[in-house]
């Protein structure tokens, strides 16, 4: 069991009233709130280490290089990838997507091959590879949803073939909370023979995530969703893989040797960390994977699946609530509308009460238009939350449905 | 005779006070008197009707007659509904002159910005924009006459 009281106690900002309700915050899909820890390691830097990373000989830059590594070599165990080299920090997922889409479409995609995504991709899941598959004249497929907001993996087994070189895919969707089998969907790739990037964004804070598990090629994540910092994503990648790409940007720290005629590229993952990255976000990132891994993951996520059980369960009860996505395997995240009531209304009339919840198409339209909606009302938990706020929220939202 | 502007502003101000800053009942109570809206044809709830720059979808029409500007509304949610139906009470049946010479002094009184939030706020300012230019173009209808 954790304890939870003396978890809230570590999070300055739950500690406020909203609108003269305690503040409950269930948007933690779009972002976590942050320890007191991770606070105090990012002032702490500006305060006394603040100095740019590598090529340094003086103390700050020493010291400021030594905690930029150490949240790479501890991001490395976190997922467990077999080497530090094999962690990038980049500014966010989005950024880790984009990267790959641009450095491995640019070598690896040519006219008539094919990418696969799933129709509950987050925007930025889907953008980059378009783009890029246009460019490229490569074909872009889409694994289709069942109303229950499930993938229809025989459809997955139909498409993939001799010409997918790339299967792009979310683990934890952000707007139903479906839990996707990555393993599985990896394995039927590879056994194709194209590469997998598996987007963690919504389950390396709440899920066991090990790269070498699943054998995805390459994953991406952002530590803001996980108690960290705004500013700083995960890119992993297998060694092989990101040796064999081009780079993604130029600029100082990617290069070996800068000639006229000629520039060599540093090695990974400097190849693909072009420019002064956010320095002290990085090193106040530790903090919050230390928070996380202190707590393990198995108890925070029993912790918030106890919860979504109770919001999903309690949500069908009330009547003139509907559910969107049902999915056997989900976790964290529970999508619904009212019936008499607008989804934007729902979402101030819960802010009225003190609750945050997120109100709109989570930058997932297309599946909004699978279903048919405009958008959803969803609600997502962190460790921090409690079953009094989910009794909370419950009751308030059965107001709003039976005014 | 309908009661001046102003003096409907100050009744919207005096029932509002009655909610006592609970921001709660204060959104039901907007609500509750978007709902008193009259119906806005579906005839008229076409895309060159919508209010520009609202996050959700607001239909505005006028029209003049004797002299006076009437409006209708509608929108896809109640909220929305019941803040376009304030500016309808306060503005309706009025001629342009007085549209466009009015102080909407109301909007700060009840608090409106900390009600809704700086999102809607911006949408609540292009419904007032757009009533605006409505009276405005009715005021150049009146006294150049139609073109």
């Amino acid at each position: 069991m954790i304890d939870i009281p003396a978890i809230r106690e570590q999070f300055p900002v739950l500690h406020q009233e909203v609108n003269g309700h305690p503040l409950v915050y269930f948007d933690n899909a779009a972002t976590t709130q942050k320890p007191q820890r991770v606070i105090d390691a990012l002032l702490h830097y500006y305060r006394f280490d603040n100095s740019n990373i590598h090529r340094g000989v003086h103390t700050l830059a020493d010291r400021a290089t030594d905690g930029f590594e150490q949240t790479r070599e501890l991001a490395a165990k976190f997922i467990n990838a077999a080497e530090k080299e094999e962690v990038i920090f980049t500014k966010g997922t989005t950024e880790g997507i984009n990267l790959v889409a641009h450095s491995f479409g640019r070598s690896m995609l040519h006219p008539g091959d094919e990418v696969i995504i799933s129709a509950m991709e987050h925007h930025s899941n889907i953008v980059p590879w378009q783009m890029i598959c246009e460019e490229r004249g490569a074909l872009l497929k889409v694994i289709p949803v069942t109303e229950n907001g499930e993938l229809i993996l025989e459809e997955y087994a139909r498409q993939l073939g001799p010409k997918t070189k790339m299967v792009a895919l979310v683990h934890v969707s952000n707007t139903l909370g479906t839990v996707n089998p990555v393993r599985k969907i990896t394995e039927m790739a590879h056994q194709a023979g194209a590469k997998v990037l598996i987007d963690a964004a919504q389950s390396v804070g709440h899920l066991p995530v090990d790269v070498q598990e699943i054998d995805c090629d390459f994953l991406v994540f952002s530590a803001h969703k996980i108690y960290g910092p705004t500013g700083v994503g995960v890119l992993y990648g297998k060694r092989a893989e990101l040796e064999a790409l081009p780079p993604y940007q130029g600029g100082g720290s990617m290069i070996r040797d800068v000639r006229f005629e000629k520039t060599t590229y540093n090695d990974i993952p400097y190849k693909f960390e072009a420019g002064t990255p956010t320095i002290g976000e990085v090193i106040a990132f530790k903090p919050a994977i230390e928070f996380i891994n202190e707590l393990g993951k198995p108890a925070i996520h029993s912790h918030e699946d106890e919860l979504f059980r109770q919001a999903r369960e309690g949500l069908q009860s009330i009547p003139g609530v509907r559910l969107v996505g049902q999915a056997a395997e989900a976790s964290g995240i529970v999508s619904f509308l009212l019936e008499k009531t607008h989804l934007f209304d729902t979402g101030m009339l819960l802010d009225a009460r003190g609750i945050a919840i997120r109100t709109g198409h989570h930058c997932t339209q297309p599946l909004m238009e699978r279903f048919g909606i405009e958008g959803t009302c969803r609600a997502s938990f962190a460790v921090y939350n409690t079953k009094e706020e989910v009794d909370y929220f419950l009751e308030s939202v059965e107001k709003i449905a039976t005014r | 005779m309908k009661p001046a502007i102003n003096e409907i502003q100050d009744e919207i101000i005096e029932e509002f006070s009655l909610l006592e800053n609970d921001m709660e009942s204060t959104i039901f109570y907007i609500m509750e008197m978007g709902g008193k809206l009259p119906p806005l044809d579906e005839k008229y709830k076409v895309e060159e009707n919508i209010v520009k720059g609202c996050q959700s979808k607001v239909w505005l029409v006028s029209s003049f007659e004797d002299g006076k500007v009437i409006f209708k509304a509608d929108s896809n949610t109640d909220i929305t509904k019941g803040l376009i139906s304030l500016l309808i009470r306060v503005w309706n049946e009025r001629t342009p002159e007085e549209i466009l010479h009015s102080e909407l002094y109301f909007v700060e009184r009840i608090g409106m910005r900390k009600v809704i939030g700086s999102q809607r706020s911006n949408g609540f300012s292009s419904m007032i924009k757009q009533m605006k230019l409505y009276a405005l173009a009715f005021q150049n209808i009146q006294h150049h006459g139609r073109e």
